[in-house]
């Protein structure tokens, strides 16, 4: 038990998935560190692509190298900085090394990152990409050109419960499905009744049945972090009193930490939620122990089923 | 002629009403009479992750998002055929960029706006 793939599809038990850090040079070696800092407590690691609009190290050559050394990569693919030719030719590539997990976003757009005079692309976008893949998942280029020797893909998407309008949310994440989507990973959020209302929204809808669904946990620090994301993160609202409480903490470290663990304890209590994706702005020992503490995750494995009835 | 006037005559009577950015291939009725080309990003399939709790769009905040609005009004505009109101939940295919600039309307006649890509699947 264990292989991601096989867990989007049994959900034997919470399937846990990670941030993996962005690179601005160095060499496998950096990466060799960062993969054994993840590897013995997550089933994945998402490769970003240009996060937040700033350039790094590409998706493609990171998910190859993670990949190599062990790890399983969520080569996460955007819409802004490339067009349908480009894109697919790094799905392609990237499969050709042995990537097969992939997840589907519009992206932020440039105006979000440090070149904000760069043109933005978006020749498709996120529920088009997410078909696209499912195309060269079942073995031709959009053009219907056939592809040789292809491998089947794992296909995820992304969907944000707390931007509006709430009732699209549920929709959307039904048409990405529907469009080849097994995985959803939920923006990040903190308001409460919003998530638990898109996840009644998506077991009616059937998406839950049919996609594992992934909201986000995140690690920070302190309430500047949280401000931060409240401020300069589109799609992110941090309510007032999630700040309040942080910032008045005697020790806004631990706080922090307790507040992420009480966020993954409530969106694991939900019923149809397949696992977490975690975060991580602290750089410390937080995801080993937030997953030590929920049990979670292949280090816990043998302990099954036993989260999802955890609250906060 | 009727080939280099149509789009001259299309752009007088949509772009004042719905800003119309002329892709060709005209989705208006699909997405509550508002023009999805006027979205920054272009995207034919629903709101990014980016609006604001206020329904603002990530780009130009000073605006409402153009998926809120075309929600909102694909909800409850009137006179609306109801297939309209629903296929706003339908998944678009990719633009087709070689269409841009041309008529909608003589592309709609002669098809030409519904092909799409071969190995294009859509959604189930």
């Amino acid at each position: 038990m264990g292989a991601f793939d096989e867990l989007v599809v049994s959900r034997e038990r919470p399937i846990v998935t990670a941030e993996f850090p962005s690179m601005d040079g160095g060499d496998l070696d950096t990466v060799a560190e960062a993969v054994d800092r993840f590897q013995p407590y997550v089933d994945a690691v998402n490769i970003t692509d240009n996060p937040a609009a700033h350039a790094h190290a590409s998706n493609v050559s990171m998910a190859i190298a993670v990949k190599q050394l062990g790890l399983e990569p969520i080569m996460q693919v955007v819409c802004r900085d490339k067009n349908r030719l480009a894109i697919q030719a790094d799905v392609v590539g990237a499969q050709m090394h042995g990537v097969t997990s992939f997840c589907a976003l519009t992206g932020d757009d440039v105006t979000a990152g440090d070149e904000p005079e760069a043109r933005r692309v978006f020749d498709i976008d996120g529920p088009q990409l997410v078909s696209i893949m499912r195309t060269l998942s079942d073995g031709t280029y959009l053009s219907g050109r056939s592809l040789k020797h292809h491998r089947e893909l794992l296909i995820g998407a992304v969907e944000n419960p707390f931007a509006p309008p709430a009732h699209v949310r549920v929709r959307r994440a039904r048409m990405k499905v529907d469009s080849g989507a097994r995985f959803l990973q939920l923006q990040i959020g903190y308001e409460r009744e919003k998530l638990e209302a898109f996840v009644e929204g998506c077991g009616d809808n059937g998406v839950c049945r049919d996609a594992a669904i992934l909201p986000t946990v995140i690690l920070t620090k302190s309430a500047g972090a949280l401000r931060f994301m409240d401020s300069s993160v589109p799609g992110i609202h941090v309510p007032g009193d999630v700040i309040d409480r942080i910032a008045s903490a005697s020790d806004p470290l631990e706080e922090s930490y307790q507040l992420a663990r009480e966020q993954a304890a409530h969106a694991l209590s939900l019923p149809g939620i397949a696992g977490i994706h975690i975060t991580d702005f602290r750089h410390d020992d937080s995801v080993h122990r937030l997953v030590h503490d929920l049990r979670l995750g292949p280090a816990f494995s043998s302990e099954a089923g036993t989260t999802h009835t955890q609250t906060a | 002629m009727l080939r280099s006037l149509l789009p001259i005559v299309e752009h007088a009577v949509k772009g004042p009403v719905w800003d119309c950015q002329m892709c060709g291939q005209c989705v208006l009725h699909e997405t509550g009479m508002t023009c999805p080309m006027t979205c920054p990003k272009t995207l034919r399939n629903g709101p990014c992750g980016g609006v604001a709790v206020d329904g603002a769009c990530e780009v130009k905040p000073e605006m409402q998002c153009v998926w809120v609005k075309a929600n909102h009004r694909a909800e409850n505009l009137p006179l609306l055929p109801q297939s309209w109101r629903d296929e706003i939940g339908h998944l678009r295919a990719p633009v087709n960029n070689s269409l841009a600039g041309d008529s909608s309307w003589m592309n709609l006649v002669s098809g030409a706006d519904r092909k799409t890509p071969t190995g294009w699947k859509g959604s189930e």
